[in-house]
C-alpha cells in the first residue's frame, strides 16, 4: 500500500469490515455443517482478541508523544471511532437494554444523561485542553493551577473515579470470557486483563487509538445486525428505530391486561441473586421529573469529567477537529444508543405476547420447562420461573431475568442461528475491553506522567518514563482484576458511581479552569478535595442507612459532591489572591485556537 | 475593546445558546414527561417516550456539530483559526 498510515486509514478499516464479515458468513457456513455452539464461541471472541492484539503490536512506539497522545495525528472521524469505542463500555453493551427492559423510563434517563454530557464536552472542555497541549487530565490542572499538590489532587480524583470504573469492565470482560470460553470466572478475568493489556502495552495510547476503531467496528455490527434481523423475522418492522410504535403499544395493553402483581417477600427469597421481574411500565413514564432529571444530570456533568474521555481528544490533529471529533463520536454513539430500546421492547414483546410463538406467559409450566433456550439460560443463572399462585400456568410476575441476558439470550430465544449468540460475545467482549484499556491508560499515564516525571523524577529520560508507564500498567491491571474477581458491585452500579466519583471533583476545577480566569491553586485545591470527600461521605451515609436529602440517591451522589466542589472553589479563590500575570496570559491564550500550544510537543 | 476580548464575548455568546438547547433537551422536557407523554409523536412514540429513545439524543448530535460549525466562524471572523501547518 502506497502513502502513511493515515492516508491509508479508510481502505485499511475497509478491508478490516469485509474481513470480520466475511468471518461471520464463514462461522454461519460451519454451523450449518455442523460446528458446535460452543467452538463458535470460541472462535468468535479468540479471532476477534487475536486482531487487537496483532494491531495492538504493530502500533508500538517508543516515542513519548506517539504513548500518550497517539502522536497527535488521529483524524476526526476515526478519533470519534475510538471515542465511542472508549466511551461503550460492557455496562452500555450488555446492560443498558436489560436496564430499559426492567425499569423503562426512569432508567432511560442513563441514554439521555450519556450522550447529553457530550454537548458540555464540546463547549466547555474538550477545544481548550486540546489547545493546551497536555499529555494528561492532571497535566492541564497542574499547569494552569500550577504546583505540586494541584496536580496530585487530580491525580487522586483520577484514580479513584477510574478505577471504581475498570473494576466493572474487568468484570465484564471476565463475564463474557467465562460463557464464551466455559472456564470459571476466577480464570476468565485474567484471560480478560491479558487480552486488554495486549493492546496498550506496546503502543500507549497510539496502540489503544487503533484497537479501539478496530473494537467499535465488531460493537456496532454485534449489536445493530440481531436488533434489525428480531425485527424483521418478527415483522415488527424491516427499521425497527421507526416501526415499533404499535409493538409499544401493544406491551402496553398487555401490561394493563395482566397488571403488575406484587410477590410475597417470602415467595422473592426462593429467586436467585441479580434476577429481576418486569414490575414497571414500559413506556409510561414512572419516575418523577427530579428522579429522571437528577440521574441524567449526574451522568452529563460526569461525562464531562471522566479523563480517560477527555484525553481521546488531546489525539486530534488540531483545536478545530476536537469539536469536530466530538460530534463524531456522539454520533456513532447514538447509532448504539437509540437501538437500546428498540431491542429491550422487542425482547419484552417475544416474551410476554401469548400470541407470538415465542411468548412464554400463559403456558404450562411444563411446556416453558420443556424449551431449549430456557434450559439453557436458567442454567447460565440467568432466568427462573417459579409457580408462586400455584395454577400452573406462568404469570408475568413469575418470571425473572437477568439483566444481560436481554442482551446474550433474546437473539437465541427469536431463533436466531448460533452464530448471532458468538457475534453478540465478540461485541460485548469488544465493548468491554475498549473501555477497560482506555482506563487503565489514563490511569497509568497520569501516575507515570504526572506524579513519578513531573513531581518524583523530572528529569527522567523518555525511555524510563515509558517503562515506568508500561509498569505500572501491569500492576494497575492485575490490581483492578483481583478486585474483579471479588465481585463486589454490580456492573452497572459501579459504572455510575465512577461518573459521580468524576463529577464531584474534577467538574468545576477542569470548567473554571478555563472559564473563570480568577479561579486560583487554593480554590482549585479545595474544589477537587472537598468535592471528592464530601461525595464519597454522602455516598457511604446513604449506603449505611442514611436518609439523604433532596432526592439525592446513591446513584446520583455527584450532585451533592460537586455542588460542595463549586462553593469552596469559588470561596476559597475569592479569598486568596487572584493568579499571577503569566497565568491569566495563559488562559487568554488558552482561548483561542490559533498559536502555540501551551505545552510544547514533548513535555 | 481589543480583538481578543470580542472574540471571546462572541464565544461566550455562543456557549450560552448551545447550553439553553442542550438545557431544554436534556432538562426542560423532563419537567414536564408525565403530561407530553400522553400525546402520541413522531412515528407513532408517546413524545417523551420519543425523546428518552431517540429525540433528545439526536438533537444533540446536531447541536455539537452545529456548534462547531459556528464557532469556527466566530474564530475566522477575528482571524484566530488555526493554519493549516500548524
Amino acid at each position: 500500500m502506497k502513502g502513511n498510515f493515515i492516508d491509508n486509514l479508510p481502505k485499511v478499516y475497509g478491508i478490516y469490515t469485509g474481513g470480520f464479515i466475511g468471518f461471520i458468513i464463514i462461522m454461519a457456513i460451519a454451523e450449518q455443517m455442523g460446528m458446535t455452539a460452543k467452538a463458535i464461541g470460541i472462535a468468535f471472541v479468540a479471532f476477534t482478541v487475536f486482531i487487537y492484539a496483532l494491531i495492538g503490536w504493530l502500533s508500538r512506539t517508543a516515542q513519548a508523544d506517539a504513548y500518550y497522545v497517539a502522536g497527535r495525528q488521529v483524524p476526526t472521524v476515526f478519533n470519534g471511532m475510538a471515542t465511542a469505542a472508549d466511551w461503550m463500555s460492557g455496562a452500555s453493551f450488555v446492560a443498558m437494554a436489560g436496564g430499559i427492559y426492567f425499569k423503562g423510563y426512569g432508567y432511560m434517563a442513563l441514554l439521555v444523561g450519556w450522550t447529553g454530557g457530550y454537548v458540555l464536552v464540546a463547549s466547555l472542555l474538550a477545544p481548550y485542553l486540546r489547545k493546551f497541549g497536555c499529555y494528561t487530565v492532571p497535566d492541564f490542572i497542574g499547569t494552569r493551577y500550577g504546583g505540586n499538590l494541584a496536580r496530585f489532587s487530580a491525580v487522586v480524583v483520577l484514580t479513584v473515579a477510574s478505577f471504581t470504573y475498570v473494576t466493572a469492565q474487568i468484570n465484564a470482560t471476565g463475564t463474557i470470557a467465562s460463557v464464551a470460553l466455559d472456564i470459571p470466572f476466577q480464570y476468565a478475568v485474567y484471560v480478560g486483563l491479558i487480552s486488554i493489556l495486549l493492546c496498550s502495552m506496546l503502543g500507549g495510547m497510539r496502540g489503544v487509538t487503533w484497537t479501539q476503531v478496530a473494537q467499535y467496528i465488531v460493537l456496532i455490527i454485534a449489536y445493530l445486525l440481531p436488533v434489525f434481523w428480531i425485527s424483521n423475522k418478527m415483522g415488527a418492522g424491516f427499521f425497527p428505530h421507526f416501526m415499533l410504535a404499535d409493538e409499544v403499544a401493544r406491551i402496553g395493553e398487555l401490561e394493563q391486561q395482566f397488571g403488575f402483581v406484587k410477590n410475597a417477600a417470602a415467595d422473592l427469597k426462593s429467586v436467585p441473586k441479580g434476577l429481576a421481574g418486569i414490575t414497571k411500565a414500559h413506556s409510561a413514564v414512572n419516575a418523577t421529573p427530579w428522579a429522571f432529571i437528577s440521574l441524567a444530570l449526574a451522568m452529563m456533568m460526569g461525562t464531562a469529567s471522566l479523563p480517560h474521555v477527555m484525553m481521546r481528544y488531546f489525539t486530534t490533529p488540531s483545536v478545530k477537529a476536537a469539536r469536530k471529533s466530538v460530534g463524531w463520536s456522539l454520533f456513532f454513539i447514538f447509532l448504539l444508543y437509540s437501538s437500546a430500546p428498540m431491542l429491550a421492547t422487542l425482547s419484552k414483546l417475544s416474551l410476554i405476547d401469548p400470541n407470538l410463538p415465542t411468548g412464554i406467559i400463559g403456558k404450562t409450566f411444563a411446556e416453558v420447562e420443556a424449551i431449549d433456550w430456557y434450559q439453557n439460560w436458567n442454567q447460565a443463572n440467568l432466568m427462573f420461573i417459579s409457580d408462586f399462585n400455584g395454577n400452573g400456568t406462568l404469570e408475568l410476575n413469575e418470571f425473572f431475568m437477568g439483566g444481560k441476558a436481554v442482551v446474550l439470550a433474546t437473539p437465541e430465544i427469536a431463533g436466531l442461528p448460533y452464530v448471532i449468540s458468538g457475534l453478540v460475545a465478540a461485541g460485548g467482549m469488544a465493548a468491554a475491553m475498549s473501555t477497560a484499556d482506555g482506563l487503565i491508560l489514563a490511569i497509568a499515564n497520569a501516575i507515570s506522567h504526572d506524579v513519578y516525571y513531573k513531581i518524583i523524577d523530572p528529569k527522567a529520560e523518555t525511555a524510563k518514563r515509558l517503562l515506568v508507564a508500561r509498569v505500572l500498567l501491569v500492576i494497575i491491571g492485575f490490581a483492578g482484576a483481583t478486585i474483579a474477581a471479588m465481585e463486589i458491585q454490580g456492573i452497572l452500579g459501579s459504572v455510575i458511581w465512577a461518573f459521580d466519583f468524576a463529577m464531584s471533583g474534577l467538574f468545576f476545577p477542569l470548567v473554571l479552569g478555563v472559564w473563570w480566569k480568577r479561579a486560583n491553586r487554593q480554590g482549585a485545591i479545595a474544589g477537587m478535595l472537598g468535592g471528592l470527600i464530601a461525595g464519597a461521605w454522602y455516598l457511604i451515609w446513604v449506603r449505611t442507612g442514611g436518609s439523604g436529602f433532596l432526592g439525592i440517591t446513591q446513584l446520583t451522589f455527584g450532585i451533592f459532591g460537586s455542588a460542595v466542589s463549586l462553593v469552596l472553589m469559588v470561596v476559597v479563590s475569592l479569598m486568596t489572591a487572584e493568579p499571577d500575570k503569566a497565568t491569566q496570559k495563559m488562559v487568554d491564550d488558552v482561548r483561542v485556537p490559533s498559536g502555540k500550544s501551551i505545552l510544547g510537543k514533548s513535555h | 475593546m481589543s480583538n481578543q476580548q470580542k472574540h471571546w464575548e462572541k464565544t461566550r455568546g455562543l456557549l450560552f445558546i448551545t447550553l439553553a438547547i442542550w438545557f431544554v433537551f436534556s432538562i426542560g422536557i423532563f419537567l414536564f414527561g408525565a403530561e407530553m407523554n400522553e400525546v402520541t409523536g413522531p412515528f407513532g412514540y408517546p413524545w417523551t417516550y420519543w425523546f428518552t429513545c431517540q429525540g433528545s439524543l439526536g438533537a444533540f448530535v446536531i447541536l455539537i456539530f452545529w456548534f462547531a460549525n459556528r464557532q469556527e466562524k466566530i474564530d475566522e471572523e477575528f482571524g484566530f483559526s488555526e493554519r493549516e501547518d500548524e
